[in-house]
Order: structure tokens, then C-alpha cells, then sequence
């Protein structure tokens, strides 16, 4: 059982009831089926490029046309392909359902207010050079951190959730006939149909690079207890607030 | 906890995991009625393959159009995908001009019929600057020119009971069905934008790109335009032709459905 908060300064930062989980039951298990379907995304999506390692601006490109970008990677046409595209699209509905679930319960519940926010008050410059140079001197770790997002974690998350992966249904749909014949401005506002690709490409990028940032903390904040804590929403017997 | 609680609660869950179980059931037996299942819903990839399909049916139903471009759009580079059929008879075809070529429509029709080029395109023509995308992700804009599969099948009468439309290559070694030979829903392929096209960018269609005669379905990735086509099959299942499942590239792992 939590004994009462009695760090100095802390008072603000204690969740409404000590019996409170740190995750709500919703965010873990959002969290985890989320985790799998982007694995299948990231894996799928790897398979699909691999059979056109090369990207383009504008409506359309092919091996003859000027690029943008040429991966150093062999063109597997015909390849993986083929069941990565069916992984792809069946992971893409797993994490949409899930994500739109996620983003209507965390609105109604005021999961995004309550957690995920930044006061005001540190959104200057200075909150946030201060939060960057703590985590790269790597002193982010203490107790506090096992009950509350730093200013750094909230705008990482809030970036992922409702920039970077709104941004790749988006171009997504762009690279669809289908849909494009329905809502055409899904690919126009992009400069067309090449363009949404390496844009979809880009940001897949930028969410790989979250990934890796996102392991490397839990890794670092121990890797163990924040997952523990993930999965059952108890923050793990020695990190009590006393 | 007390016991009373305990047992409300697992009267509850009960209720609600056979309300969810047979809910599932009725929507299935509903989508099934409307059309809404494709022929590769089976195994796991197929759950995706159905509620991406179930999706875009009703969100296309207002037949709405793939984007046209301006002719100023037309791509320079128009890459060709994989090779001409090796088979005699195409071969003597393409060496004399395709004269002789018949394609030959069939199944659930009133008047199985075959047409020859000259007879195709002696019927109401409709040109079109459409965007083709490969699975692979290169793509090109091209003008294509043909007759509408819709004008085409009006002419043979299809059958009302009629819910695919199958397209075969000329048949090859190993493929007795043609090297990617597949299907269309009626949805698609009566829509006003599907074509049996015998001209691209003002010319006859080069032998690359599908010679004498291949379909066109903008709104579908483009291995889903048939190249080489000897042969439209109207059925009411896909059961009973090759694999099953209505597409010769499912045995490489591609979808029935590519509105994607």
C-alpha cells in the first residue's frame, strides 16, 4: 500500500487517489495491443519498400524518372511483398480500431488533460531546453519519474498520437486508389501520389526513431519495473512515494 | 468481494459474450448478403482483407471515379511489368497484327459471343488519363482508350444471378490459366471507368503493356488490369476456377481486393 506523498514539492504531482494505478487498465491495454500491431506495421512496411527501395515527388516515378531518394537496398519485386501487404493492411486495422478507441476513451475520460498536457506554465523555452539537457545528462530517472510524464515524455507522446500517426493513415489513404477516388484532396494537398508515399515513408521514420527512444528509457529507467508497470499498473515495491 | 456480486458478474459477462458471439454472427450472415465478403476472407490475413472490403463497398457505392488528369501529365517513362505469354498461339496473333484474335466472353451470359479488335473497336470508345500504381510502388499516368467492360457485357446479357467477372491471359506452361489471371466483383466491373483497352497514349496497346486487348481498373492497383486477354468468364462464385479464391497472384501472397 502507497504510504502518503511527503516529498517536497510533490504534492502536486499526486494522482488523484493513491490506489490510483499509474496506467489506467485502458492504457496498458491499448498500449501492448498497439505495441504488437506496430511491430507488424514496421516489419510489413519493410517488406512492401523492399520491393521499390526508391522514392519520388510529385504523382508519379519509376526507374527511369529523377528520385528523391535511393536506399542502398536490392529491389525484391515479386517478393515479400505479397504477405507484407496483407500483414500490413491487418495491422493497420488492429491499430486503428485500437488507436481510435484509445484517442475517443482518453478525450472522454480526460486522460489527455489530466496526464498528458503541459501546464502552461512550462511550455517556455526554458522548461523545455531544461527538460532536454536532463535527459541527456540522464537525470530523469528518479522516484518521481515512476508516477508522472516529464515535460518531454508528454510532448513525445502527444507528437506520436496525434501528429506522427495521423500523418501515416493519412498518407496511407493517399496511396489508395479507392479512396482517393471518394476524397481526392487526400492526395492532392500532398503534390500526389508519390509524394504521400515518401512522406508515409518519412514519418515511419521519425516513429522508428520514437521506438528506439522509447526502449532506450524504459531500458534505462529499468527495464523490468516500468514494463511491470505497464502490464499489471502497479508501480513495482521500493519506488513508494515516502 | 461478496458471492452475490461475484455471481452478477459472471452472469453478465456471459450475457454479454453471447450477445457479442451471436452479434458477430448476424453481421456476418448481413455482410454476406450485401456483398461485403471478398473470396480470400479465410485464415488470419483474411479478417483484414474483409473489413477493408466491407469498408470500401459501401463507400464507394456512388460509383465515385478515379482522378483524370490533364493530357500535359502524361508520363514520359511508362514502365512494363513482367513479359508477353510464351505461347504459340499468341505469337502467331501479335505476328499477324492480332487479325485473327478473338476474345471470347462466357458463363452466366444469354449470348456467349466473341469479339474480334476491329468489332471492339467499332463499339462506343471512352478515353481516359488515369493514374496506374504497381504493388510495388513505382507508378505512371497514361491515356488509355477501349470500350467499357459495362457497354461490352450489356451486349451478351448477363445473368441476374452473375457476381464475378473473370479475366484470362493467354494460358503458358504451368499456367493453364494465364500467368495472372483474376476477378472482379460486378461492383467494379460494371463501373463506368473499367475498360477493355486496345489503346494507350493515342496508339494501339504497345505488346508490354497488354497487347491485343487488357483490361483497366483505376480504381484497383494495377497488376488488377488483366494484360493479354483471351478470355471474360461471368460467374456466380469463384469457387471451382484454379486455387479457389478468385486470383491467380494470391498463390504469391497478393489480394483479391487492391482498392487497398
Amino acid at each position: 500500500m502507497a504510504k502518503s506523498a511527503s516529498l517536497p514539492g510533490f504534492a502536486t504531482r499526486v494522482p488523484d487517489s493513491l490506489d490510483t494505478p499509474r496506467h489506467s487498465a485502458l492504457v496498458r491495454v491499448t498500449h501492448w495491443i498497439n505495441a504488437l500491431s506496430f511491430f507488424g506495421l514496421l516489419v510489413s512496411g519493410f517488406a512492401i519498400m523492399l520491393a521499390h527501395p526508391r522514392f519520388y515527388w510529385g504523382e508519379t516515378g519509376a526507374v527511369g524518372t529523377p528520385s528523391v531518394l535511393d536506399l542502398p537496398l536490392p529491389f525484391m519485386e515479386g517478393g515479400p511483398s505479397g504477405w507484407g501487404r496483407s500483414l500490413h493492411f491487418l495491422s493497420a486495422w488492429v491499430c486503428v480500431l485500437t488507436g481510435s478507441f484509445y484517442v475517443l476513451s482518453g478525450v472522454l475520460t480526460r486522460h489527455f488533460g489530466k496526464h498528458l498536457v503541459p501546464a502552461k506554465a512550462d511550455l517556455s523555452w526554458g522548461s523545455i531546453s531544461r527538460a532536454v539537457s536532463d535527459h541527456l545528462r540522464l537525470k530523469v530517472f528518479g522516484v518521481e519519474s515512476s508516477f508522472a510524464y516529464n515535460l518531454l515524455e508528454k510532448l513525445t507522446y502527444l507528437a506520436v498520437v496525434f501528429v506522427l500517426l495521423p500523418l501515416m493513415m493519412w498518407t496511407g489513404f493517399a496511396m489508395a486508389p479507392a479512396i482517393v477516388s471518394v476524397f481526392p484532396f487526400f492526395v492532392t494537398v500532398l503534390g500526389g501520389q508519390q509524394s504521400a508515399r515518401t512522406i508515409h515513408f518519412i514519418a515511419a521514420d521519425f516513429l522508428v526513431l520514437f521506438l528506439l527512444g522509447h526502449i532506450a528509457m524504459v531500458y534505462l529507467a529499468g527495464f523490468k519495473r516500468r514494463v511491470g508497470t505497464m502490464i499489471t499498473g502497479q508501480v513495482a515495491a521500493g519506488e513508494d512515494r515516502t | 468481494m461478496s458471492a452475490p456480486l461475484s455471481r452478477r458478474k459472471l452472469i453478465t459477462a456471459g450475457l454479454a459474450s453471447a450477445a457479442g458471439a451471436s452479434g458477430l454472427a448476424v453481421a456476418v450472415r448481413l455482410a454476406d448478403r450485401y456483398g461485403l465478403i471478398p473470396p480470400d476472407h479465410g485464415g488470419i490475413y483474411g479478417v483484414g482483407e474483409t473489413l477493408t472490403y466491407a469498408a470500401h463497398r459501401p463507400l464507394l457505392s456512388s460509383h465515385s471515379l478515379a482522378r483524370e488528369f490533364d493530357r500535359s501529365k502524361i508520363s514520359k517513362v511508362c514502365p512494363i511489368n513482367g513479359f508477353p505469354p510464351e505461347n504459340e498461339t499468341y505469337q502467331r496473333l501479335l505476328a499477324g497484327g492480332f487479325a485473327d484474335w478473338r476474345l471470347m466472353i462466357d458463363g452466366l451470359v444469354t449470348r456467349p459471343s466473341s469479339f474480334s479488335l476491329a468489332e471492339l473497336r467499332r463499339l462506343p470508345s471512352s478515353t481516359q488519363i488515369t493514374h496506374q500504381a504497381c504493388e510495388a510502388g513505382w507508378s505512371f499516368i497514361a491515356e488509355w482508350t477501349g470500350v467499357p467492360l459495362s457497354y461490352v457485357l450489356s451486349l451478351v446479357g448477363v445473368l441476374p444471378q452473375a457476381k464475378y467477372v473473370f479475366f484470362f491471359p493467354f494460358s503458358e506452361e504451368h499456367f493453364p490459366l494465364g500467368k495472372k489471371w483474376g476477378s472482379l466483383d460486378m461492383f467494379d466491373a460494371t463501373h463506368p471507368q473499367t475498360l477493355l483497352t486496345y489503346g494507350m497514349n493515342g496508339q494501339e496497346l504497345p505488346t508490354g503493356h497488354g497487347a491485343p486487348v487488357r483490361v483497366r481498373v483505376p480504381r484497383q492497383v494495377g497488376f488488377k488490369s488483366t494484360k493479354y486477354l483471351s478470355r471474360i468468364t461471368v460467374t456466380d462464385t469463384v469457387k471451382n476456377i484454379g486455387n479457389g479464391l478468385g486470383s491467380g497472384s494470391l498463390d504469391k501472397g497478393y489480394s483479391w481486393y487492391q482498392g487497398i
